[in-house]
């Protein structure tokens, strides 16, 4: 038995400490571990619940967003404060283009290095990396031209000393099985996906009035000025340059990320085996259509055991059976609660106990959160297998498109059942995004339509009583359920809870002993060469991990700048 | 003549924020030239690709653990930046540095970058910068100044 520690394992903001106990080139256990403190909670208590969403969105520097989201929802949630069609409708833009930036770069710039070596596409022939690309879609960058480009590029890149963003890929792992062709066509796309993610990023910008700390929200709606006559607010003009980029954007997801998925997935067909793990799947319903989050566009609930017949909705904003459901436990946590046994949010405690990296005790800064006494999965697959269940159409579509495809490369059928998979969560991601542009686009004209009538409102004060209120702001983020849970009193917040999508999947062992999604989902992965685990990487990336807001702070053990060496 | 001030760092982390503070104080008591745009980027990444490309100069102001005393001011420029990364002495060991790599990859890089830093003192939770570090705001504000 062989255990391989991996520190930190994020390609972006956040420290994950992976280890595996290796045995016959299986992963036999696992251990997941955040390696930072938390405690923007401790940071919020006595202040103004309406300035609560400009700190929570410095928890992380990739979701900034969406703390942001979850946290004016809360306390309009605790207020049951109504919240401007308009306001929603630009709300739900900002989320869109949020997930869908994020699932492009996701794929392309942090995780598609464990699939694509880069240094193979050197040695592909661009005209046959055409014939195949074009073979594949109708992408209007896919011809040879654009391949001999690109090739030149990575030549001069490569042969210059600089292999700069590719340095830290395991080139050459005998787990690399692309051919040159598809390597360049993928590090082609790569390429494009850098120009296109700032287009979802400028529809952020512009409804956001800045990025990426965003500065229009506000308790109770948004801040932007709605007037078709004005150039200093939302104008005809922007709205139509925001339109712009949705299609473009649309363009890019439907005909090459969810291709390109599709392609990976049927050349790695053999990791539609290994990293399901846990199959309870848990997301929320997005994207609210009235003021009152009671409709929604996208829908959400839970799955038990995998199996999409007994999906249990989860209704709206005030939905019972999901905020009686959450507790966390600290059991293989580094902190204490007053009573050994898990806790609601609402009553959460925050109270650190540092006690080294034991096994078989306490080993990680992340709680443990269960859903009815269950370990849960969240994100992109979970929010697909849940609106596929609800009998979402374009998710079932896309599911379909992506699916079939997969099939016809691999020259087998593959099912809904394959996406219980480490490549399984990358399909899932690319199908969720596919979603989410059309939304983009639904959006926009009930925007569009809204303001046409007439309704220019935004914004609903709120008014705080006295006395304690509770609440609970839920969003469906890029990496699954996020939620803020905050309670009132005067005025002022007495306690503020986040239980983030990255601790529902990295969480350490809970209350009952059970390993978390990440743990559970490396238990017989193969391992090639244990010096080079790149297997591993495989499976807890494609989770996309970003822990930075699971838990914040310098190291405790050296308080100070935290040295790592890069995997 | 395009330039960026970008100031990074997590505002939740005391001294780690004093880059966004430079920011905050420039925004408050500065109208910038044309040409010069100030950028608050937090603890972000891939976020500000669009930004940050093709530009004449990028000024960076941030929290640099370079072993000296509380403090310290500390200046990278020149060669001394593409190794200013490579040893990660700022605390965004990730974000910055796949964006420049990310810019210089589409051929896209700032033609001249300097980092303005000061040490921190301390990383612990809370919004406060300790004095020692929030003295040194008003004249990472000249330094920037004095730069574009």
């Amino acid at each position: 038995m062989a255990r391989i520690t991996i520190d930190p394992i994020t390609r972006i903001e956040g420290h994950l400490r992976i280890d595996v106990d290796v045995e016959g080139g299986r992963v036999k256990k696992a251990w997941s571990s955040g390696q930072m403190f938390r405690g923007v909670e401790l940071i919020l208590q006595g202040r103004d619940p309406r300035d609560a969403w400009t700190i929570t969105q410095r928890i992380c520097g990739v979701c900034t967003t969406v703390h942001a989201i979850a946290s004016v929802r809360a306390v309009e949630n605790a207020l049951q404060l109504e919240v401007p069609l308009n306001a929603q409708y630009i709300r739900n833009l900002i989320i869109l283009a949020h997930a869908v930036h994020d699932h492009i770069v996701h794929f392309y710039h942090l995780s598609a290095l464990d699939w694509v070596d880069v240094t193979s596409a050197l040695k592909a022939d661009p005209d046959k990396t055409a014939s195949l690309a074009e073979s594949l879609s109708s992408w209007k960058l896919n011809g040879k031209h654009e391949m001999k480009a690109v090739q030149e590029r990575l030549k001069n890149f490569v042969g210059g000393g600089q292999l700069g963003i590719f340095t830290n890929g395991y080139w050459g792992h005998p787990a690399m099985k692309l051919s040159p062709e598809v390597n360049l066509l993928a590090t082609a796309h790569y390429l494009q996906a850098l120009e296109i993610q700032r287009k979802a990023n400028k529809i952020v910008s512009i409804l956001g009035s800045k990025t990426p700390h965003i500065q229009n929200l506000a308790v109770g709606g948004v801040a932007n000025a709605i007037a078709t006559d004005s150039q200093s607010v939302l104008t005809v003009e922007r709205l139509m340059a925001v339109k712009g980029w949705i299609d473009e954007l649309a363009d890019f997801v439907k005909n090459v990320y969810l291709i390109d998925v599709a392609a990976v997935g049927a050349f790695y067909a053999d990791w539609t085996k290994y990293g399901k793990g846990v199959t309870n799947y848990l997301c929320v319903p997005d994207i609210p259509m009235d003021t009152k989050g009671t409709q929604f566009a996208l829908p959400g609930g839970y799955i038990e055991g995998g199996d999409i017949s007994k999906f249990k909705p989860i209704k709206g904003f005030n939905d019972e059976y999901w905020a009686k459901g959450v507790e966390e436990s600290v059991k293989h946590s580094w902190y204490d609660y007053d009573e050994k046994k898990p806790l609601h949010p609402y009553a959460g405690e925050t109270k650190p106990n540092y006690t080294d990296f034991q096994a078989d005790g306490k080993y990680s800064w992340l709680k443990s959160p269960t859903f009815y006494g269950k370990v849960a999965q969240v994100g992109p697959l979970a929010n697909v297998l849940c609106m596929y269940a609800a009998g979402h159409e374009p998710t079932r579509k896309y599911a379909t498109l992506a699916l079939d495809t997969v099939s016809s490369l691999a020259k087998t059928k593959v099912g809904i059942d394959a996406l219980h998979s480490t490549i399984g969560r990358h399909a899932a991601r690319a199908v969720r995004c596919a979603v989410m542009v059309d939304m983009l686009d639904e959006q926009w004209n009930a925007l569009v339509t809204n303001i046409g009538k007439g309704d220019t409102k935004t914004f609903n004060r709120p008014v705080f009583p006295k006395g304690e209120q509770m609440g609970v702001g839920y969003h469906e983020a890029p990496r699954g359920v996020l939620s803020h849970w905050v309670v009132i009193d005067n005025g002022k917040i007495k306690n503020y809870q986040c239980v983030v999508p990255s601790t529902w999947n990295a969480c350490p062992r809970n209350e009952k002993d059970e390993p978390g999604p990440y743990e559970a989902s490396l238990l017989d992965n193969p391992i090639a060469n244990p010096e080079q685990p790149l297997e591993v990487l495989r499976t807890i990336h494609s989770f996309d991990p970003c822990i930075a807001c699971a838990i914040h702070l310098s190291d405790k053990e050296n308080d100070q700048v935290v040295t790592v060496k890069a995997v | 003549m395009k330039t960026v001030v970008l100031g990074i760092g997590n505002l939740i982390m005391q001294d780690e924020g004093v880059g966004v503070r430079v920011i905050e104080a420039l925004e408050r008591d500065h109208p910038m030239p044309a040409g010069v745009t100030l950028i608050d980027g937090g603890t972000s990444a891939m976020e500000m690709l669009d930004e940050l490309s093709d530009l004449d100069h990028l000024i960076v102001v941030d929290a640099i653990n370079a072993g000296k005393p509380p403090g310290t001011l500390v200046r990278i420029e020149g060669e001394e930046v593409p190794s200013f990364f490579r040893t990660r002495l700022s605390p965004h060991q990730i974000g910055l540095p796949d964006v420049l790599a990310s810019l210089e990859f589409l051929g896209a890089q700032p033609k001249k970058m300097v980092i303005l830093g000061v040490q921190p003192q301390t990383m612990e939770l809370g919004m406060e910068l300790t004095p020692l570090v929030a003295a040194q705001v008003p004249v990472l504000v000249d330094q920037v100044l004095a730069e574009i």
